[in-house]
């Protein structure tokens, strides 16, 4: 089975500090996975349009790429770009911190 | 058709051998396999080392490659940790024996968004042990998760999955946990498992650092509840069991001389019981090294190997001194009959002390043993420890069918001290040295206080070392004659 990368390439732009390059690891289509994946293009839409790339990673058919990113928890959201490299964990439901998670909003 | 069996079938529970010296013996066979041991204990009591030597063990003796998830240290430093123990972990890890998998759960790099679960990590163990075909499995700390995630809700129902997961592969595990201040593990991880737990223990108590294993629970079989003693050394960990031989060791009616023809004499013409222990008591200076020596030198002059264990003097003054008084050790150690092994045992403790004669024995497979004295043992230790780890030497020096002497220093003026009279049950023979004053002579006075299962004489004799060797008298206006 073949995943969609969400949202590809959208600009012709792959870099630069500001656009942000994103992984978002799934195991299957469960409810949680699904939710992750529909959360992000939400917020993504909202927040970074224009500028940001998501690659969906399903371990159950790609399990190698696990242990690169530290993946213990699923779903897991890697951001890969602008550095530094960082994870967030769970069905990103919690916009608010997801965005401070991907320091799109201080943390209070 | 199949036939009625008896009732009294048990199920043997299977087991997988730990390779981890003495633990295999006090579990009857070692962890129970294709489930989940806990492995738990304080920071720095050895659960990473005995959760890797399970591992290596199980790979290179056994044939079960394994799996090592490592939640603490990455993959290089575990691996220079393990490396002077001689285990090779890139060797290992490149013929696909064993592979270490570094899990980092750091909370400043995860923020939560909502529900998740550790499919993940089920993923990576799953992988992990599918490259390499394991049969084992550890995970050391799994508790680190707690710290880096913080639903610890979710973590511990996601744990209870793990542990199930493990069983449902059949695969034999071993799962660490930092003990808690009033439970096992800080976290409760002893509430999933049910099969075996193990707590491990490093106490220091008056300066002496000990060591301790106990098996707080293995289903389906029989253990005892001791505390066993073990130690860490080059060779990695050793486990003392407590005998649980029942005094089941055979017993032998051959005797051997005790290098001293009359003393000899004086045990029915023939000496020890071969196998036995002997105790050589006596205050300063009157001989109880030589006895020793002379015994020494009968085994091997018998061609028998002998190990003595010189806590007091260095073996090279121990030489001087014994050919002084005509009794010439110095062939029988070029020969390597003779085997000198000299060690302060305030350094290592008194279990970790014990458990190195023990290896030592095993490894030179000598017929004879001394040690000289235990007195320097009995001063690092209380008494009851001193009697209870003796206990276990002298066991498995009968059951080896070792003859072994030990000598102790008892303080003038305190002929029935403590430690004398603590150890001195566990002994089959007594030979009791003093000094005599009588009048303005000066003499030394032996005699044999007990030697189980064979008549003996009671009496007093005078102890007479000179340049040609040590010689029995009677005692002058003494008692009767032998």
């Amino acid at each position: 089975m073949k995943k969609i990368p969400a949202k590809k390439r959208r600009p012709a732009k792959t870099s630069g500090s500001d656009f942000y390059r994103l992984r978002l690891y799934i195991a299957g289509q469960t409810p949680n996975s699904i939710a992750a994946i529909a959360n992000l293009k939400t917020l993504c839409e909202e927040s970074l349009k224009g500028r940001y790339r998501i690659e969906v990673v399903d371990l159950l058919e790609k399990p190698q790429l696990a242990k690169g990113d530290q993946i213990i928890a699923i779903p897991t959201l890697v951001r890969r770009l602008p550095p530094p490299v960082k994870s967030i964990i769970g069905n990103l439901s919690r916009t608010d911190r997801v965005l401070v998670g991907l320091d799109l909003r201080p943390a209070r | 058709m199949s036939r009625t069996k008896p009732s009294v079938v048990r199920p043997q529970l299977a087991k997988a051998l730990t390779g981890i010296q003495g633990l295999d013996q006090v579990t009857g066979g070692g962890l129970p396999r294709g489930r989940v041991t806990l492995l738990c204990g304080s920071a720095g009591c050895g659960k990473s080392l005995f959760a890797m030597e399970f591992l290596v063990h199980g790979a290179v003796r056994y044939g079960e490659p394994g799996v090592y998830m490592d939640f603490e240290e990455t993959e290089k430093k575990l691996a220079a940790n393990v490396a002077s123990l001689g285990f090779n972990l890139p060797l290992l890890a490149r013929r696909k024996k064993l592979l270490v998998d570094y899990v980092s759960a750091e909370r400043h790099q995860i923020a939560e968004t909502g529900d998740y679960n550790l499919e993940g990590l089920f993923i990576r163990l799953g992988q992990a042990v599918k490259a390499i075909k394991a049969k084992r499995v550890v995970l050391d700390s799994i508790e680190s998760l707690f710290t880096g995630m913080a639903d610890s809700i979710l973590l511990r129902s996601e744990l209870g999955r793990l542990f199930r997961w493990l069983e449902d592969r059949e695969l034999t595990a071993v799962v660490t946990g930092e003990a808690g201040d009033h439970t096992l593990t800080r976290h409760g991880l002893e509430e999933y498992i049910a099969d075996c737990v193990i707590s491990l223990d490093h106490r220091v108590t008056e300066q002496i650092a000990t060591r301790r294993l106990r098996i707080v629970k293995y289903r389906g079989t029989f253990h005892g509840t001791d505390e066993y003693p073990f130690l860490i050394d080059s060779e990695g960990i050793s486990v003392v069991p407590l005998t649980a031989l029942a005094l089941t060791h055979t017993v032998t009616t051959e005797r051997v001389s005790t290098g001293i023809p009359a003393l000899d004499g004086m045990m029915g013409g023939k000496g020890f019981y071969r196998g036995s222990s002997v105790l050589v008591s006596g205050t300063a200076g009157t001989g109880k090294s030589s006895l020793a020596a002379a015994f020494a030198g009968a085994a091997c002059a018998r061609g028998e190997e002998c190990l003595y264990f010189a806590f007091e003097e260095s073996p090279p003054q121990i030489l001087r001194n014994m050919r002084s008084v005509g009794i010439d050790l110095e062939r029988w150690t070029r020969k390597r009959l003779l085997q000198f092994h000299a060690m302060r045992p305030t350094s290592t403790g008194l279990e970790g002390h014990l458990s190195a004669i023990r290896m030592l024995i095993e490894k030179a497979r000598p017929r004879v043993v001394i040690v000289d004295p235990i007195t320097n043992l009995v001063s690092t230790s209380g008494t009851y420890d001193v009697k209870s780890m003796l206990m276990r030497l002298i066991d498995y020096l009968k059951v080896e069918q070792i003859t072994s002497m030990f000598t102790n220093l008892s303080s003038a003026g305190d002929p029935q001290e403590l430690t004398t009279a603590a150890v001195s049950s566990l002994m089959d023979t007594w030979i009791v040295l003093r000094d005599d004053h009588a009048g303005d002579k000066h003499t030394r006075e032996l005699y044999v206080l007990k030697s189980r299962g064979m008549a003996h004489s009671r009496e007093r004799r005078e102890l007479i070392v000179g340049a040609k060797g040590i010689e029995l008298a009677m005692v002058s206006g003494g008692t009767a004659l032998a």
